[in-house]
């Protein structure tokens, strides 16, 4: 790794900014944007030309496992993978054991991410005490340590009432709740998408309606309490119908969508295969399509991965019974190019720019790549082809369901606070 | 053919092939001594994860009629109630020696998974809500033999009546029998019908009134109780109204139509009238031709070459 007073120029690569796309050399020190101009030198040159170079990536969505889970997955190795998928910053859910609704764990997760030093970690906290949707958690207290968004991720607030005091606190003390929408009765058991392929196989439906049912209520609290509000990894048509309304009537509302959402359908479960299960759950073409409408209009503000390692022996259980979640940091870009036809600007804004500014972080990530900006890079390609394989992955887990499978584009150098963390594809530390 | 996990892994000729050596089957089972030496030295396990008694005593009396050793695992008495994973059961029976695993579990695909874990054949006894093939074989072969149209269902209607949604003896059946030929129609209320039914080639209908005096077989499933506790129905008495084999409706039946059941039988439940004074009934001959259809299965999946085979004592 190169240390702090060591510079490294990034040569030949077009730089991708909101407001403009221009090739130069982009020379970084002392962990910030030094020089941006021609036939740059520094300690560290890299030959990008045919890459692109935007801000880091920032992940809204990310199960670092750690506290509890650790044979799934660590805040190191969590950050590894991140570091590899282009991420400089990832918000961490709140599911731990114990969970993130109290300052003690959230210091514990804030300070492992500084220590380990690859990425900026960044927890979230929850809605409601142990993500149980009764007690609010002590929202002064952890808006102190820093925490600005807020999610029960796993479980949606089912309550309405306990949602809109969250939101009326959330108003009042200026943080973002983000939901994970799924009416729970609707689900009980549910282990796939409703619709043909779970009629045929005779397993449990997970309906579109639960999803839906929870964004219709919560447009309707933030219309009444002004809070702002997240809706987390979107996954049907309804939903994105219900939010492009919303936002047209001015409301306070982001929304995001992961890879697998927008590349995967509920027929790669017919085998049967607990690696293709997830909450929500895959669903049809339609839904798909609706969600590339979603990410071209902007009714979709951000991709985030809702990584979700879990142990191998978990997933070799039955369908009804493992738990759901896949891994997502370090394909994410591969698959989001793979998936969609985005612009380089498009795919900053919805992988850097705009989930920067969802979780609060956009003062020092998701800027543009300018001099004097803090040094927190990634560089990519949309054409590298590339085959993944799960047991070349950083996580601890292998549960990808892109095993085998060829994306394109890729992940070539990171840099986080003006170190090379990554360089052609490999992490250094 | 190397497992059978469900009936849409055969094709038509193969499942009228079991059929055809359920006949021969038929014929060892009426003998004095209904034993033949046909897979003698092989091991079959039967490893049941769900109890069902009478499934689980007919693949074994299958078994060893045909000479088989069996093998008799059950989830209650087992290392499953340790915590073992369901890989490691399959793994440490394996390597006891087994040719075919008989499976029964309460998780759909749970058969399927199985043979990524053992290179013995695995015949799926019921999975969920997925998939029973050797049911739906045995309920062709009772039907196609009572029509004495051995090939065919054509221009049959069969009415399926209860709760399909959650049947894997509904999903086997609608399989096998339009396959066949025959047509065949739902009868269930909305909360027991699957959300899709695209490509299933069926029709379905509202209540048993509508339909029994016109179909040729009668297909009652059993009713569990617990589904009328689960908001799914608003009562039972409003299922029984619409749905239950009444004597009433049982006397509207055609004279030449047939009335299955895959048993157990709830009876005031789905069946209300006594089974044994329907003259169509063939509750039992199911049962029977169960047994038959079991030997077909496990001497196609493990009898080998036919020619040794037939000198073992199934004569094709």
């Amino acid at each position: 790794m190169s240390t702090n007073n060591q510079s490294i120029v990034i040569r030949g690569a077009t730089v991708v900014n909101p407001d403009s796309m221009f090739v130069a050399d982009v020379r970084i020190a002392n962990g910030v944007i030094e020089a941006i101009g021609e036939s740059l030198a520094g300690d560290v040159v890299l030959e990008a030309s045919g890459c692109f170079i935007s801000s880091g990536f920032v992940d809204l969505h990310t199960h670092l496992r750690e506290p509890g889970k650790e044979e799934a997955e660590t805040i190191e190795s969590g950050s590894r993978a991140a570091v590899l998928g282009g991420f400089t910053a990832v918000v961490a859910m709140p599911n731990t054991d114990p969970a993130q609704d109290n300052v003690k764990t959230v210091q514990f997760v804030r300070e492992r991410g500084l220590a380990v030093g690859l990425c900026e970690v960044i927890p979230s906290g929850c809605i409601t005490v142990g993500r149980l949707g009764t007690k609010l958690v002590p929202y002064d207290q952890l808006a102190q340590e820093g925490v600005t968004l807020f999610t029960d991720d796993g479980t949606g607030v089912q309550d309405a009432l306990v949602m809109q005091r969250a939101l009326m606190v959330a108003k009042r003390l200026n943080l973002t709740l983000a939901q994970h929408c799924e009416v729970a009765s609707m689900t009980v058991g549910a282990v796939m998408h409703d619709g043909a392929c779970c009629s045929t196989m005779g397993v449990p439906g997970w309906p579109s309606a639960a999803e839906e049912e929870m964004v219709r209520r919560d447009i309707q609290l933030v219309r009444i309490t002004g809070a702002r509000e997240h809706f987390m990894h979107l996954s049907t048509q309804g939903s994105v119908e219900l939010v492009r309304a919303a936002k047209a009537e001015g409301l306070p509302i982001t929304a995001e969508v992961t890879p697998h959402h927008i590349s995967l359908t509920d027929e790669l479960l017919t085998g049967f295969d607990p690696i293709f299960k997830v909450n929500p759950p895959l669903r049809t073409m339609a839904d798909i399509s609706a969600l590339h409408e979603g990410l071209a209009d902007g009714t979709i503000d951000a991709i985030a991965t809702d990584h979700a390692p879990h142990a191998g022996h978990t997933k070799e259980q039955t369908l009804d019974t493992a738990p759901p979640g896949m891994l997502g940091l370090e394909t994410a870009l591969g698959v989001v190019n793979t998936a969609v036809t985005l612009s380089p600007q498009k795919i900053a804004a919805l992988m850097s720019w705009n989930p920067a500014v969802i979780a609060n972080i956009s003062d020092h990530q998701g800027r543009p790549v300018a001099v004097g900006e803090p040094a927190h890079i990634a560089v990519w390609d949309t054409t590298t082809v590339w085959s993944v394989s799960r047991d070349e992955l950083a996580s601890r887990s292998t549960n990808t369901p892109y095993h085998g499978m060829e994306l394109r584009g890729r992940v070539r150098h990171t840099i986080y606070n003006g170190q090379l963390v990554v360089q052609e594809g490999k992490a250094l530390a | 053919m190397k497992h059978l996990l469900s009936t849409r892994d055969l094709s038509t000729e193969e499942i009228l092939s079991v059929l055809a050596m359920a006949d021969h089957m038929a014929e060892i089972n009426s003998r004095a001594v209904p034993k033949v030496p046909a897979l003698r030295g092989r091991t079959v396990a039967s490893v049941f994860f769900e109890d069902s008694t009478r499934t689980r005593l007919s693949f074994e009396t299958a078994a060893t009629r045909l000479s088989a050793e069996v093998m008799t695992f059950t989830a209650s008495s087992s290392s499953v109630n340790k915590g073992e994973s369901l890989r490691d059961t399959i793994e440490t029976l394996s390597a006891m020696g087994v040719d075919a695993f008989v499976v029964r579990h309460k998780s759909s695909g749970a058969p399927l998974q199985i043979t990524q874990w053992t290179d013995a054949a695995v015949i799926n006894a019921g999975d969920g809500w997925h998939q029973h093939p050797t049911q739906a074989l045995l309920d062709a072969y009772t039907i196609t033999r009572n029509f004495n149209e051995l090939n065919s269902m054509h221009g049959r209607t069969i009415a399926i009546v209860g709760d399909i949604k959650h049947s894997r003896v509904a999903r086997s059946d609608i399989d096998v029998f339009t396959r066949l030929g025959a047509k065949v129609v739902l009868v269930a209320p909305a909360a027991f019908l699957p959300t899709s039914l695209e490509g299933w080639g069926v029709t379905t209908a509202d209540s048993l009134d509508d339909v029994i005096d016109v179909v040729d077989v009668v297909y009652m499933l059993r009713i569990q109780r617990e589904r009328m506790d689960s908001a799914q129905m608003p009562s039972l008495r409003e299922y029984s109204s619409l749905f239950a084999l009444t004597p009433e409706r049982a006397a509207r039946m055609q004279s030449h139509a047939l009335l299955l059941h895959p048993g157990p039988i709830n009876r005031g439940v789905e069946m209300i009238v006594d089974p044994s004074v329907v003259p169509g009934s063939r509750i039992l001959q199911q049962v029977t031709n169960g047994i038959s259809i079991r030997m077909a299965v496990l001497f196609s999946l493990l009898g080998g070459d036919a020619t040794t085979t037939l000198s073992n004592g199934v004569e094709a």
